[in-house]
């Protein structure tokens, strides 16, 4: 018995220890792999802790084993099948489910354990402030976790527009309704009563679907990020419900690293949390929109064997990848365009906009499948300064982070979004299937400058072609 | 095992101290692994699933709702590392390869 305490203190100690250790890992390039696994043995770890400690104590009857199977085995073949077949273009959404879901089960134990509660009247008398606090908290924290995260999957994924009213104060005051709701029902839940449950499930929920159905393109990231530390907090409120301290230590360890880690995205793209959360999505007012978008004029664009020419001849290249270069799955001809480049003599690099694609890191993921060189990569800040001695760029997919806009129209809904000043290059090259606005729905100014020309049609066709006319052209034979 | 209130507090306080602490400089590249990552490790209410479910005794309902919680708990879990290492996999096979080069 006293064996098997120890043994269960010791194998928490140890997770928290390598849970940690797994969490610092992940922030260093070096190390994150490895941390990574850490992190998993650690959390095998952890179960392995819980199983010790009962069977040590209660024991765990063969229905229990039954049941935990079940769950074990439906929730880690999905999780398996999701992890291996999702594309990386998908990743950002993806996060987000798997997050959605983790609050999901806190939501679900703060329930069961409320359910339980009332049926038994041994446990009834244990009914103390703190637990439920912790329960309200767990169900308020875990069901805005899920319908915020799989609200944000659905707008990712395009399944969902961003209306038009949730852009007026309007939301604010049926937000702040859901909230009140949620208040009611935490506040009878608080004095003992069951019925303030649903209400607290209900109103927590619209709530999470209320503040995030609003927030659009750019700023999707920063609250999966925000979600994923609630997340760590819904499992720390449904350790105080279950009483394990090591839920308690992992679940504040990653609120408290996912709330740092959306700081430094923030910063990253020059936002606030205040304006990401209250500001509402970028454009998608509706003064702004619908006319706009048909409005260009003094569009010059241009066929591919113009484009190689002009490519051709130049001495340093800069590669903007977006969101479309993903879609098209265009990456490892990108790559294969740029070799020819390389080989040819021409400067390669590629310009790499904090939160192109859907999420930071997303390009540099994609490249990094497509083997390009990690010192390629440029951050927004180290190239920007290098665009005026730039021969062509090539913006490929990517709309929202070129727009001059950004630095040029006070009046625009993206001006002080941190943006690649492309149009300071000689010639500008932008791949586009059309003329559609980008994921904020805006205008792009750079597409009318007499720099830019237009290549129309799909990334990877496009650069297909591209790299045909090239080797035609006899580049990368030279030397 | 005790379990009191105000240790738990405590053990709440320096938790999120350390998650704090945890995380200070992190390049772009890694934001989306190390979002995924963390996102993982929240994943812990696995821990608070597996209880529910051995203390439920022959509570059915109770059963039911824990293994559901379960089932999403790991789905979080395992997809969540799965995807990371993915994700990381593509800098690492990179990386070797750099230094094979050079």
């Amino acid at each position: 018995m006293i064996n098997s305490v120890l043994l269960k203190y010791s194998i928490d100690l140890v997770a928290v220890l390598l849970l940690a250790l797994g969490i610092k890992g992940l922030s260093k390039v070096r190390s994150a792999r490895d941390a990574n696994r850490l992190a998993a043995i650690a959390m095998g770890l952890a179960v392995v802790g819980v199983l010790v400690d009962f069977l040590g104590g209660s024991g765990i009857s063969t229905n229990a084993w039954i049941w935990i199977l079940l769950g074990t085995l439906v929730g880690g073949f999905f999780g398996m099948i999701t992890a291996n077949k999702v594309p990386m273009t998908a990743m950002p959404e993806t996060v987000a489910l798997f997050n959605g879901c983790g609050g999901m089960s806190s939501l679900l134990v703060a329930i069961g354990v409320l359910l339980f509660r009332s049926n038994s009247d041994e446990v009834q008398k244990t009914i103390d402030l703190v637990g439920n606090i912790s329960i309200v908290v767990s169900v308020f924290v875990g069901a805005i976790t899920f319908s915020g995260s799989i609200v944000a999957m659905a707008k990712l994924q395009g399944w969902l527009n961003t209306p038009a009213w949730t852009q007026s104060k309007l939301r604010h005051a049926i937000n702040i309704s859901f909230a009140v709701f949620a208040l009611i029902g935490s506040i009878d839940l608080l004095f003992g009563g069951d019925s303030g449950l649903w209400l607290l499930v209900f109103g927590s929920s619209l709530l999470g679907i209320g503040v995030t159905l609003p927030i659009g393109g750019a700023d999707m990231p920063v609250v999966i990020s925000l979600l994923n530390s609630y997340s760590g907090v819904a499992a720390a409120a449904a350790g105080f419900v279950v009483e394990s301290q090591l839920l308690i230590v992992a679940g504040a360890m990653v609120g408290a690293a996912g709330l740092i880690l959306t700081q430094v995205m923030c910063n990253g793209m020059n936002r606030s949390l205040v304006s990401v959360l209250f500001g509402g999505a970028l454009g998608v007012s509706s003064s702004r929109g619908g006319s706009d978008q048909s409005e260009y004029s003094n569009i010059t664009s241009c066929s591919v064997d113009e484009c190689a020419l002009t490519i051709e001849a130049a001495e340093r290249v800069v590669i903007v990848p977006g969101y479309g270069l993903a879609v098209a799955q265009a990456q490892h001809t990108l790559r294969e365009v740029t070799r020819v480049l390389e080989a040819g003599g021409i400067e390669v690099s590629y310009a790499i906009h904090p939160v192109a694609g859907r999420m930071p890191g997303h390009m540099n993921v994609l490249l990094a499948e497509a083997d390009v060189p990690y010192e390629q990569l440029k951050e927004m800040d180290v190239i920007n300064p290098d665009f005026p001695a730039t021969d062509v760029v090539l913006v490929l997919g990517a709309n929202d982070v070129v727009n001059p806009q950004a630095k040029k129209d006070p009046n625009s809904p993206l001006y002080g979004m941190p943006v690649l000043d492309v149009y300071e290059a000689r010639t500008v090259f932008v791949v586009k299937r059309g003329m559609s606005a980008g994921y904020s729905g805006i205008k792009n100014d750079l597409f009318e400058l007499s720099n830019t020309s237009m290549v129309f049609g799909d990334a990877k066709k496009v650069l297909g072609d591209l790299l045909v006319e090239l080797k035609e052209l006899g580049l990368g034979r030279k030397g | 095992m005790d379990f009191s209130h105000t240790e738990a507090l405590w053990v709440l306080l320096l938790g999120s101290l350390l998650g704090l602490e945890l995380i200070g400089k992190v390049p772009p590249t890694l934001h989306t692994p190390l979002m995924s990552g963390a996102n993982a490790v929240s994943g812990i209410t696995t821990l608070a699933a597996l209880s529910l479910i051995i203390k439920a005794g022959d509570n059915k309902p109770l059963l039911v709702i824990g293994s559901i919680s379960l089932g999403f708990a790991l789905f979080n879990v395992v997809g969540g590392f799965l995807v990371t290492d993915r994700m990381l996999a593509m800098f690492s096979r990179k990386t070797i390869r750099k230094k094979g080069n050079r």
